[in-house]
C-alpha cells in the first residue's frame, strides 16, 4: 500500500470555474472515459465548455490568459458542484489539469468523497465568502490562493477567508489516511464478525 | 423506540467506528461494470491487495457495449479495451461476470434485482450512481467511485459517513397515463436538485405502496438526480412476491427465513426522521423535461418557465438552460419536434417498460423523421419481450429493436445523438451532452411518453393516444 501523505496545506494559482449544478458530465464527457486507466484526462477536462465541435477554443476561463499559469491550481466554485455520475474520472481531470484543492459553496457527496480518496482538500464557504472570494479573484488574478487544512483558513492576496473542513476529513487529510484502504483492511476481523452476524451471508 | 430501516440497516453493517468519525460499513453486494472498474483493479495488484469475499461481488458489461452486435472484437478498439480488461480482472480476482454469453447480461442495475441478488436489509455499492436503484427493495445502496470501488473489493466495506434522513411521502392515486416516472420527475421539480444533497429518501405513501417492484426501481433509480445518494421503499408483500423464486433469491424454507428477517428491518410507524415532506400524486400530469437537468421539468402542458419564477441560486442555470435549449419561456413543449426516440436505461428499461410503450407504440408508425430504438435492459428482459411478442410490435411500428446495454443514456457505445438532435428518452440524464454530441438536447419522459413522441414526431400528450387504445 501507498505511504501515508499528510495533507497540511495547498497552495496554488486560482481558478474561478463559476455556476451552480456544475455536472460530472460537464467536468469530463463520457465519451472520453473508454480507458483503462485515468491517464490523459487533464487536457479534457470541460472538454465541451471549451472548444467548439470543430475542436476551437471557446471564450472559457481556463483558456483566459489571467488564469493559464502553469504549476498547481486551486478552484473557487458554486453550489452543488458535481453533481449527477459518481465518475471519478471527473476528481481525476481535475487533478490532472493541476486543481489540487478545491474551495464551494457545497459540492455533491459523490463528488466530494472520490476529492478526498485522491487527497484533494475540499472546503465549503458561505455564499457571500464565495463571491468575495470570486472577486478578488478576478479583479487579481496573480497570486496564490492557499488553504490552510489544519487551521481551516484560505488566503488570498493578503485577505483571509473562514472556511469549512468537517473535522474527520481534517484529521484524515492531515494524517495522510485519506486513502480509506489501508484502515478498512485492518478491521479484517471484525469486518469478518459483522458478516457472521448478517442473515443473508450464509444464505439464511 | 421506533426505528427506520435506514437505521436498522446501518446499524446492522454498521463494523466500527473509524478515527475519521466514518463508519467502516459492511458492503453485503457489490456490482462491478467495465468504466468505473478497471482503474480499480489496478490499483489492488499495485498495493499487491487480494479480494477477501469474491462471491460478494457480480460484474456486468453495459455502458460501453455495442446495442447492434454481438460480434467481437468490437469495432471501437477502446470499448474493446475495456471488454478484455473486466474479463481479465474478473478470471483474476474470481468474480462471477455476467457477459452476453452468460445469459444474464444487462444493465446492472436491471440485472441485480432480477436475479434475486438484490434483497431488502443490504447494503449494496456499485461504481454507479444509479445504484440507488436498489433502493426499492428497502436496501441501502450507493453510488461510489473508484477508489471506493477498490476499497469494496479489498475490504468488502466503505468508509462512510451516516446521511440524514428524509422521508418522502406521496399520496394519492396516480391518474391513467402518468407513471413512475412522472413520480420521480415530479419530486425532484418540487425538492430541487440539490435538495437531497446529505440525505437518503425513503419513499413512502400511498402511491409507493400501490406500485410494483420495477416502478419502484424507476424512483429509486433517480434518487440521485435530487441530490440522494440513496433512496428507498420499505420491504412489503409486492417485495417479496417479487423476490420468490428469482435465481439466487432464497427458496424453500430460507425463503420464509428469509421474508421474517426483511420484515423485521422495514421502518416502524412512529419512527423519526430529519425531514419529512409530503406531496399529492393526484393531480400529477405527464412529465417532461425542458432544460439541462432533470429538476428542468414541467406538465406537458405547462408553459416552459422564465428565469423570473426560479430562487435567485437557480437563476443562471435556467437561463443557461434557455439558451442551450433553445426554447423559449412562456412556450409549451407539446408539438416540439424531436429527432431521435429512445426507450431504455436502468430507469425504464424494463419489462414493464417496454409493454407500456409497446402499446402505445400499437397505435401508428414512427414518424420519417425519427430514429427510434428500444434497448432492453437486459437479455432476460429482452426473452421476456421476445416471449411476448414485444420486438415485431415495436418493429411493425418502425422502431429499432436493439440487444441489451446502457445505449444511449450516455452514449459510450455507438448509440449517439448527432449535432443539437432533440431526443425523447426514457433515461435518467438531460445534461448538456449527456447523449453523446455536445450539443445534444434531451428530453426526458416516461416510456409511454416517449413512444407518443416517435409516433406524434413530436412531443405529444400519451393520455390523449391512451383514450383511443381503449376506444380500438
Amino acid at each position: 500500500m501507498s505511504e501515508l501523505v499528510s495533507v497540511k496545506q495547498v497552495s496554488g494559482r486560482p481558478i474561478p470555474l463559476r455556476g451552480n449544478d456544475i455536472d460530472t458530465d460537464r467536468i469530463i464527457p463520457a465519451r472520453f472515459m473508454k480507458a483503462i486507466t485515468f491517464d490523459g484526462l487533464g487536457e479534457l477536462a470541460f472538454h465541451d465548455e471549451r472548444f467548439t465541435a470543430d475542436g476551437e477554443p471557446k471564450d472559457h476561463v481556463m483558456h483566459d490568459p489571467r488564469f493559464i499559469a502553469k504549476g498547481d491550481r486551486v478552484a473557487v466554485v458554486n453550489k452543488n458542484f458535481g453533481c449527477g455520475s459518481s465518475r471519478e474520472h471527473a476528481p481525476q481531470a481535475l487533478l490532472r489539469w493541476g486543481i489540487k484543492a478545491l474551495i464551494g459553496e457545497t459540492f455533491a457527496d459523490i463528488f466530494y468523497g472520490n476529492c478526498i480518496a485522491n487527497g484533494m482538500p475540499v472546503a465549503t464557504a458561505d455564499a457571500a465568502t464565495i463571491e468575495r472570494l470570486m472577486k478578488a479573484i478576478e479583479e487579481d488574478p496573480a497570486h496564490d490562493l492557499t488553504i490552510d487544512v489544519e487551521a481551516r483558513t484560505a488566503t488570498y492576496n493578503g485577505e483571509s477567508y473562514a472556511i469549512t473542513i468537517p473535522d474527520g476529513i481534517r484529521q484524515q487529510l492531515l494524517e495522510g489516511t485519506w486513502d480509506a484502504t489501508r484502515v478498512l483492511v485492518a478491521g479484517a476481523e471484525q469486518v469478518a464478525e459483522t458478516a457472521k452476524n448478517l442473515p443473508y451471508v450464509d444464505g439464511f | 423506540m421506533a426505528s427506520t430501516l435506514f437505521d436498522k440497516v446501518w446499524q446492522a453493517h454498521a463494523v466500527r467506528e473509524l478515527p475519521s468519525g466514518q463508519t467502516q460499513l459492511f458492503i453485503g453486494l457489490h456490482l462491478v461494470h467495465e468504466v468505473t472498474s478497471p482503474q480499480a483493479f489496478q490499483m489492488l495488484r499495485e498495493a499487491g491487495l487480494s479480494v477477501p469475499y469474491p462471491e460478494r461481488t457480480v460484474a456486468t458489461v453495459d455502458h460501453i457495449i455495442p446495442t447492434h452486435t454481438d460480434m467481437r472484437p468490437f469495432d471501437d478498439e477502446q470499448a474493446e479495451g475495456m471488454m478484455s480488461a473486466i474479463e481479465r480482472n474478473c478470471k483474476e480476482f474470481g468474480i462471477r461476470l455476467l457477459d452476453r454469453s452468460s445469459g444474464d447480461q444487462g444493465i446492472v442495475h436491471v440485472v441485480g434485482p432480477e436475479l434475486g441478488l438484490t434483497q431488502p436489509g443490504m447494503t449494496i455499492a456499485c461504481g454507479d450512481s444509479h445504484t440507488s436503484t436498489h433502493g426499492a427493495f428497502g436496501a441501502i445502496a450507493f453510488g461510489i467511485g473508484t477508489s471506493q470501488v477498490r476499497d469494496v473489493l479489498a475490504s468488502q466495506c466503505l468508509a462512510i459517513n451516516k446521511p440524514k434522513l428524509r422521508r418522502v411521502e406521496v399520496d394519492g392515486e396516480l391518474k391513467s397515463g402518468v407513471y413512475a416516472k412522472d413520480v420521480i420527475l415530479h419530486i425532484i421539480r418540487k425538492l430541487g436538485v440539490k435538495g437531497g444533497v446529505g440525505y437518503a429518501y425513503e419513499y413512502a405513501g400511498s402511491v409507493f405502496d400501490r406500485m410494483t417492484m420495477e416502478e419502484r426501481m424507476t424512483v429509486c433509480n433517480m434518487s440521485i438526480e435530487g441530490g440522494a445518494r440513496c433512496g428507498y421503499v420499505n420491504p412489503d408483500q409486492t417485495t417479496y412476491e417479487y423476490l420468490r423464486g428469482r435465481p439466487m433469491a432464497p427458496s424453500g424454507a430460507a425463503f420464509d427465513r428469509a421474508v421474517e428477517w426483511w420484515r423485521s428491518m422495514a421502518s416502524e410507524s412512529g419512527a423519526s426522521y430529519d425531514d419529512v415532506q409530503v406531496l399529492d400524486g393526484s393531480d400529477l400530469a405527464p412529465v417532461v423535461t425542458w432544460g439541462i437537468n432533470p429538476g428542468h421539468a414541467i406538465g406537458v402542458d405547462e408553459k416552459i418557465p422564465h428565469v423570473s419564477e426560479y430562487d435567485a441560486d437557480d437563476r443562471q442555470t435556467v437561463e443557461d438552460a434557455h439558451g442551450y435549449m433553445g426554447w423559449k419561456p412562456g412556450q409549451t413543449l407539446r408539438g416540439t419536434k424531436i429527432d431521435v426516440a429512445f426507450i431504455g436505461s436502468c430507469t425504464n428499461g424494463r419489462i414493464s417498460d417496454l409493454r407500456e410503450a409497446a402499446k402505445i407504440a400499437k397505435l401508428g408508425k414512427v414518424k420519417s423523421h425519427v430514429k427510434a430504438l428500444v434497448v432492453p435492459g437486459s437479455q432476460d428482459v429482452a426473452r421476456q419481450a421476445e416471449a411476448e411478442g414485444l420486438p415485431e410490435i415495436f418493429r411493425e411500428a418502425g422502431f429499432e429493436w436493439r440487444l441489451p446495454g446502457c445505449s444511449m443514456c450516455l452514449a459510450m457505445n455507438p448509440d449517439k445523438l448527432i449535432g443539437d438532435q432533440v431526443c425523447a428518452s426514457s433515461s435518467n440524464r438531460n445534461f448538456k451532452g449527456r447523449q453523446g454530441s455536445p450539443a445534444g438536447r434531451t428530453l426526458l419522459m416516461s416510456p409511454a411518453m416517449v413512444a407518443a413522441a416517435a409516433i406524434e414526431g413530436a412531443v405529444s400528450d400519451v393520455r390523449e393516444m391512451i383514450g383511443e387504445e381503449a376506444k380500438s
